[in-house]
């Protein structure tokens, strides 16, 4: 973290360093120790370059550029030898002071756009807010000035714009409105707190254009990410935090080229984009969330998984149309002829945007909700058209999982009641009101199962007593899995199943999925919005746009030679490591 | 910066939450107490108070709370202390019966509108729009004006006019339920209609309704004591908290005690059920 790294053409820039950071500390509640949880950080950042702050959630990373604005929360204390925004020290600013300094020397850019912009306020009255507190400009020359900041942010029509609310626009439209007032005052320092997280690959990849746009124009930038792949292609350098420290810095290049920490590692590691199906993403290290067992041996790379087509199709989609009634009462295909195929032992990826009827197409394939024309057969029996009974019995062929597992689970049930209630399955209640001896041996056969399914899916028995809500996200999902699996299903459907985990614990979540899909030979539909985790994850893939199929092949043929143009838009945007 | 790395931050898991909501506050331990001291009162009256609630004694008739009498006496001589104490367990029962009847209507009319189709809701919405101009009391008072005054009536009359607010509750919690993820996630696993209804819809849209009745209680004894106050409900001379509130009206001025130490029953117990209920709710939310 010395001058030496920073990039030549920065150095150049005449004046103070927008951002000196030196032996940064900052915690919560009383001064004494124990409450710190940034421990000492220093950097700084040049005139027109970018510096990324990567780390997992809970390292510290957010708590560090917030403190940057003096904004690190209720009940904080920041300390520090120095901490100097465009030369001056603000170590010990008052309130008032960091609000003057606010939007002025440095601006912030959060990460849903959604919630930070006023629902009821046009957007260009919210950009204009901050003209209006720190410029002595006229009305007439405030509007003038939000048009020409929607225009350089990128946004169509901006003198329509600005009379719109924010409920009005689209996601990666109000990420734009919220960097436009961010920009407002040209603050030489700005601060983004994982902006893209919330966007779809193709707008991710546009925002990040106009984060090097913003650069370009001579702007320090600091970039929140937990995802090493998003911000490779921006930052110039990159600080790894950890626990409260960064662990490592260097030039992205180098440092993605070269990682020397192994939580840097672990993190390079888990970026699933480029790596062939079967790569280990996880890195274990010192104490692993899921322990290394016998039946689960810890070699980084499995052998190259033979993909048989010949085999047989578990899962036959023809033709699915589903639609919804708009509010003004026009129809809106969010299924339209949707058809495929899905072979034993096999992955079928489904990738598409936002709104692109994925999630509606997971739903007609469960049977959640009825198609208006086409069917879904299941091992070769009719499946959406069966009669209630008959698809109940084959219910226990499919198992489901979702992105919001929490969500998915009964909240007054523990994992040991979840669990035990789909081990005990549809007829458990009736079953267990047998003789005493039989109701035991039941109960007995019921725990063992329950015990094997944990350890299938990494978890401790302890969890058993332990609600959902007490776990943490990789945790939940791995009791989803587990509760997946009970039925011993042939054909498992996850949608979005890491899409709300940490980079790192995406990584060790697929890892488990594919572990179990050789063990049990399970059959996978996998739909996600991430292109990097649907081409590590499967066999065949297919693009979804606007509730249509527009390309459906192998995965290599899908990302390495796409046919379609939309498909060749996604594949370009998808984070890889520089 | 040293290079050892521990179990990773970013996969922690939040800490529990219920060793904080298991601790007792000042406010819950004092309601606790109170709510003991009711329910002796309205199971075991002779025991917190020996004598007789109804056994009149001219001659000591206005006096003021003394050693003899704590809470004085009223206009026929009957120890004021007494009668509070007799009149808990009518009170307690014409609470608990009118929450029971209107719970149990509200859970009728919201489970018609929450389960079956469109057209029962429209309907059954209706109805309850009607019930919810009126305001609840009125709506008690018109009931007694066609079936008479008496406590049965009041009883069912209070019920009644909280109905409304229980079904609509129920409504929506049933409705959100059902929409839920962890049904479809049951739907997925196989089971039946039955068996989800059974196991995750009702558990499910209930649980919270234990919290609504807590608090309800205290609001029907409120209600109930109002009605008895205005003479429609239990009448004198029935050791009734409204009845002797309503009692001592006339010598609110020489004998303040009359009314005082009822009404002081009344708001102690409404206070008490409010203060469980919010803790009850605060531990079912934790927990």
């Amino acid at each position: 973290m010395n001058a030496d790294v920073r990039d030549p053409a920065a150095r150049e820039s005449a004046g103070p360093a927008p951002l000196v950071v030196h032996n940064l500390r900052v915690g919560f509640g009383g001064r004494a120790g124990g409450s710190e949880v940034v421990h000492g950080v220093s950097f700084e950042v040049a005139a027109g370059e970018c510096l990324a702050i990567v780390g997992e959630s809970g390292s510290g990373k957010s708590v560090t550029a917030r403190s940057l604005l003096g904004l690190a929360g209720a009940g904080s204390w920041m300390t520090a030898d120095r901490l100097e925004l465009h030369g001056t020290s603000v170590v010990s600013s008052t309130e008032a002071a960091w609000r003057a300094r606010r939007g002025k020397s440095v601006g912030l850019v959060l990460q849903d756009a959604l919630v930070s912009l006023d629902p009821l306020r046009p957007i260009g009255r919210e950009i204009g807010d901050s003209l209006r507190l720190h410029t002595n400009l006229g009305a007439a020359a405030r509007g003038r000035r939000v048009i020409e900041l929607l225009d350089a942010v990128g946004l169509p029509d901006p003198h329509l714009r600005v009379h719109q609310r924010s409920g009005e626009l689209s996601g990666g439209e109000r990420q734009r409105a919220l960097i436009a007032a961010a920009i407002a005052l040209d603050p030489p320092l700005l601060i983004a707190d994982e902006p893209t997280t919330a966007l779809d690959v193709t707008v991710q990849a546009q925002i990040l254009d106009l984060f090097r746009e913003i650069t370009r124009r001579g702007t320090a930038l600091v970039l929140i990410s937990h995802d090493l792949a998003v911000v490779s292609h921006v930052a110039d350098r990159v600080a790894v935090m950890s626990e409260g420290r960064i662990v490592e810095t260097g030039r992205t290049a180098q440092v993605l080229a070269d990682p020397a920490h192994p939580e840097t590692r672990r993190m390079v590691a888990a970026v699933p984009a480029d790596r062939p199906r079967g790569t280990r993403l996880s890195v274990p290290h010192g104490v692993s969330e899921r322990p290394i067992s016998p039946s689960r041996p810890a070699e980084p790379t499995l052998p190259e998984r033979p993909v048989v087509l010949e085999r047989p199709v578990v899962l036959e989609a023809t033709g699915l149309v589903k639609g919804f009634r708009r509010p003004d009462g026009t129809r809106h295909a969010a299924v339209d002829d949707v058809s495929f195929t899905l072979v034993r032992g096999t992955t079928l990826g489904i990738v598409g945007e936002s709104g692109s009827g994925k999630t509606t197409t997971a739903r007609l394939v469960l049977a959640l909700s009825t198609p208006e024309r086409g069917d879904v057969r299941v091992l070769g029996q009719p499946f959406t058209t069966a009669s209630v009974r008959e698809r109940r019995r084959l219910r226990a062929s499919v198992g489901a999982i979702y992105q919001d597992a929490l969500g998915s689970f009964d909240p007054r049930l523990s994992v040991g009641q979840i669990l035990r209630s789909a081990v005990a399955g549809p007829h458990g209640t009736r079953r267990a009101t047998g003789t005493t001896r039989v109701a035991e041996v039941r109960r007995i056969s019921e725990l063992r199962r329950v015990a094997e399914l944990l350890d299938g899916v990494g978890l401790p028995a302890t969890v058993l007593t332990r609600r959902p809500l007490e776990l943490s996200g990789g945790q939940r999902q791995r009791v989803g899995i587990a509760r997946a699996l009970a039925s011993t299903p042939q054909i498992l459907i996850c949608d979005e199943p890491v899409s709300s985990l940490d980079v790192s614990v995406q990584a060790q979540v697929l890892d488990l999925l594919d572990e179990l899909q050789r063990e049990l030979d399970l059959s996978l539909v996998f739909i996600s919005h991430d292109l990097g985790v649907v081409q590590h994850v499967s066999d065949r893939v297919a693009v979804m746009q606007r509730g249509a199929i527009v390309e459906l092949g192998d995965a290599g043929q899908v990302f390495g030679d796409p046919r379609h143009p939309y498909t060749r838009r996604l594949v370009r945007a998808v984070p890889r490591l520089a | 910066m040293s290079g050892d790395i521990r179990l990773p931050a970013a996969d922690a898991a939040p800490t529990p939450l219920h060793d904080r909501a298991r601790r007792f506050t000042a406010p819950e331990v004092v309601a606790g107490a109170a709510a003991l001291f009711f329910v002796l009162a309205a199971v075991v009256p002779q025991w917190v108070a020996p004598g007789n609630p109804l056994g009149i004694n001219p001659l000591s008739a206005f006096q003021p709370p003394s050693f003899a009498h704590g809470f004085g006496t009223d206009e026929s001589g009957r120890d004021i202390y007494t009668r509070v104490v007799h009149g808990t367990g009518s009170s307690l029962l014409i609470g608990a019966a009118a929450t029971a009847i209107g719970l149990g209507l509200g859970i009728v009319l919201g489970t018609l509108a929450g389960m079956f189709g469109p057209v029962v809701d429209f309907t059954v919405n209706r109805v309850l729009e009607v019930l919810f101009a009126f305001p609840g009391l009125l709506l008690a008072l018109l009931f007694i004006l066609v079936f008479g005054p008496g406590v049965i009536t009041a009883t069912i009359a209070v019920g009644l006019s909280t109905a409304p607010g229980y079904a609509r509750i129920i409504r929506a919690q049933l409705i959100a339920v059902r929409r839920s993820a962890y049904v479809e996630a049951a739907t997925v696993q196989g089971l039946g209609r039955t068996q989800i209804l059974l196991r995750h819809i009702l558990p499910n849209t209930l649980a919270p309704l234990f919290v609504l009745a807590t608090l309800g209680v205290g609001q029907a004894i409120v209600w109930a004591a109002t009605l008895s106050y205005l003479g429609l409900g239990a009448e004198p001379p029935t050791a009734e908290w409204g009845a002797m509130l309503s009692a001592g009206r006339t010598y609110i001025t020489s004998a303040w005690w009359m009314s005082f130490f009822p009404g002081l029953f009344i708001v102690l117990i409404a206070v008490t059920a409010t203060v469980l209920g919010r803790s009850l709710d605060r531990r079912l939310r934790h927990a």
